[in-house]
């Protein structure tokens, strides 16, 4: 249950995409440039009727495209704006080519995502195909559990995305958390407003009497360094996210990570995933303290910047491991969270790293349950025993194979 | 009319050192455009392409005007979120009280094709931009590769010359009758032969609350197989042989602002003698398909004197 955490929030109920859009209304953007897409249209819609009121000085441009929405927010952005979009999956990929420019412009965009699957076959529920194809664009990724990680995520976005010149993408599993209602607090208005702060680019292309060029062609000669330079940016924004989450937390009294541990402490096995499968997850890990198995959970929330070495270190204290992906990464190897968790394993841990495993679940929207989860963990714990061999390969959860 | 001794006193916003080729239109196009604006200040975006990728290599750039460029397909919705951020930032006192005009340019196939859709979308919006599409027939940048802005039987180096297929087999878009369909207040057609043609446009365009459009033929000497020095020739020639019709429409009204030098309508070998791209078509084994060509340009010629009341 939800409670109040800050002495002037509220609880209030709200979808994923109406915490979303109300996030937006206080955070007040300069310019949003948008297009509808199932299950993210809620958050724009909403929004350009706060538009419509009057509630906000934004301008809403109503794009013909997500490809428009990316570059018009992206000009926005270029022009001294605040600046912000949303979307998901087909309009996501539809951003592609603009993602990358976003980032290597270094521009700090702040996108509200709703994790969709890709076509084919045409599917609009929640897995996270979308965002997970776009892990290496140079954009910050927070996912979101719930509603009330939206919210605050959403808030300190802003933040987070300026001060790294970065942007950055909240995202949220589409319908699951999307249209789900659930009960949240919210801030009021001036403490939002304080928190987030006025936008002060350090040049804008409206400031015509200090002219510069943006977008040149980077040869040989530039390039790689302009790259290096983003890539840099990226492990440098991991100090800024853990600087804004402890200033979250002294103003609204929310603690954010890199991710949560739950009931790691002492955990021989543990499941790390990302997004709503967390909570699924908790309940599980419930269920098996009681009956002594020692069971926790890695929920990761910023997947980039990668955590690796705080990860690898918390890991590194359990015997087994299971990566729980929502997207497959059909390459023959293993999906990508997986590939990001071992790696970061093997570069810190070495021989002491943990067994993994690597399970994909959910795509399309399908159900992953408590079953599913505590199955996952009793496989872990033969693992752990060393009754089982820990998997060579991908496995499969809930899904019809022969 | 513009007056060029008026528009010399103004500070030139685009240098020379560029490395556009010798005879290329697309910097004077770029040129004329800030000259025609005066001292009004301007935001320059652009497609990618020549006009983009030789103006500005890293850490150079020939622009003395902000200019901003992120990719091919989006020009008009590039410039259509950098108006939406002047609106937003204006009405809520962040920037002064000036006026600054926003330009857009693209080439024929990052406006006719890849770019057609963002520039619709700009269009219908409404944004208070100019759209210039500098349109030399061909994806130069790329070596001439055939766009919907290519004429019929134009060889491009994806519509060549061969045994069986004599060039561009299909006849080029009509872009500016798609543009004056979106009900925008201001589209033009003009070449950048012509300067005082083409300068007077810009000041109309910029000075029209709304969004306008601006399509100008704009040679290239490499693409169209001509020499540097005859390049502004081309052009002009193709306002004589009426392949190419100067005219504007506003508020949805036609009005013919040149005619062929001379009063005359020349044939259309006038134009394509001087050029490499059309050669095949004056060899006798082609007479027919000449005849075809010089039959749509008389069609399409008529059809705007009709439009601009003259016939």
């Amino acid at each position: 249950m939800v409670k109040t955490m800050f002495s002037k929030g509220k609880i209030v109920a709200k979808t994923g995409n109406e915490i979303m859009a109300e996030a937006m209304r206080q955070i007040a953007p300069d310019v949003v440039a948008a297009y509808p897409i199932t299950p993210a249209t809620e958050i724009v819609q909403i929004f350009s009727q706060f538009v419509a009121d009057g509630k906000v000085p934004t301008e809403f441009v109503a794009v013909e495209s997500e490809h428009s929405a990316m570059s018009a927010t992206i000009s926005a952005s270029v022009a001294g704006a605040r600046a912000m979009t949303g979307t998901s999956s087909q309009g996501f990929a539809l951003m592609w080519e603009m993602l990358y420019i976003a980032a290597g412009l270094r521009l700090p965009i702040v996108m509200a995502e709703v994790n969709r699957a890709l076509s084919a076959p045409i599917n609009i529920h929640g897995d996270q195909s979308d965002t997970m194809g776009a892990r290496d664009a140079g954009w910050i990724q927070i996912y979101s559990e719930n509603s009330q990680e939206a919210y605050d995520n959403m808030i300190q976005s802003v933040r987070i995305a300026e001060a790294a010149k970065l942007p950055a993408m909240v995202t949220t599993d589409g319908f699951i958390i999307s249209h789900c209602m659930e009960v949240a607090e919210v801030y009021p208005d001036a403490d939002v407003k304080e928190f987030v702060g006025e936008y002060k680019p350090e040049r804008a292309l409206l400031d015509y009497k200090r002219p510069f060029t943006l977008g040149a062609i980077d040869l040989q000669d530039y390039y790689f360094e302009h790259r290096y330079q983003l890539a840099q940016a990226m492990r440098d924004s991991k100090k800024i996210i853990l600087e804004v989450a402890d200033e979250f937390k002294k103003k609204f009294g929310r603690e954010y990570g890199f991710y949560e541990k739950y009931e790691m402490d002492d955990a021989e096995i543990a499941i790390v995933t990302i997004g709503s499968a967390a909570g699924t997850t908790k309940a599980v890990v419930d269920n098996l303290r009681a009956k002594g198995i020692k069971a926790g959970l890695i929920k990761i929330r910023v997947y980039r910047p990668f955590p690796a070495e705080e990860i690898a270190k918390d890991l590194s204290k359990v015997k087994a491991i299971a990566v729980l992906d929502r997207a497959d990464s059909c390459s023959a190897t293993f999906a990508p969270v997986y590939l990001d968790v071992v790696a970061a394993l093997y570069a810190n841990c070495g021989d002491k790293a943990p067994k993994a495993e690597n399970y994909v679940y959910g795509l399309g929207g399908r159900e992953i349950s408590l079953e599913h989860i505590e199955e996952v963990y009793m496989k872990l714990d033969a693992v752990a025993k060393g009754t089982k061999k820990a998997s060579t390969q991908v496995e499969y959860i809930n899904v019809r194979i022969k | 009319m513009a007056n060029l001794k008026e528009l010399s006193k103004h500070a030139e916003r685009l240098t020379g050192g560029h490395r556009l080729c010798a005879g290329c239109g697309a910097g004077a196009v770029a040129r004329q455009t800030l000259i025609a604006a005066g001292d009004t200040p301007v935001v320059v975006v652009s497609a990618t392409g020549c006009l983009e990728v030789s103006t500005s290599v890293f850490p150079y750039t020939s622009w003395k005007t902000p200019f901003f460029h992120s990719a091919f397909e989006n020009s008009a919705a590039t410039c259509s979120g950098i108006e939406a951020a002047y609106k937003s930032l204006k009405k809520q006192g962040k920037i002064k009280d000036e006026e600054i005009r926003f330009i857009a340019f693209g080439g024929d196939g990052g406006t006719y094709d890849i770019g057609l859709q963002s520039l619709s979308g700009a269009m219908e919006r409404g944004h208070r931009m100019l759209y210039v599409c500098y349109n030399n027939e061909a994806y130069m940048n790329t070596g001439i590769q055939r766009s919907s802005a290519t004429p019929k039987g134009a060889s491009a180096s994806t519509s060549p010359v061969g045994k069986v297929i004599q060039g561009k087999e299909q006849p080029k878009k009509d872009l500016t009758a798609i543009m004056v369909a979106h009900n925008i207040p201001y589209v033009a057609q003009s070449t950048i032969g012509n300067w005082n043609d083409y300068v007077t446009k810009v000041q109309k365009a910029l000075n029209t609350d709304g969004p306008t459009f601006i399509n100008v033929m704009t040679p290239c000497r490499l693409g169209w197989g001509c020499k540097p020095e005859d390049s502004m020739e081309m052009v002009r020639l193709a306002v004589d042989t009426c392949i190419w019709p100067v005219y504007e429409v506003v508020d949805g009204v036609y009005k013919m602002t040149m005619k062929p030098r001379g009063g005359e309508k020349k044939p259309v070998t006038e134009f394509f003698k001087h050029q490499t791209r059309f050669k095949h078509l004056l060899k006798p084994e082609n007479a027919e398909l000449l005849a075809s060509i010089q039959a749509d340009v008389d069609a399409k010629w008529n059809k705007i004197l009709a439009l601009c009341g003259e016939k």
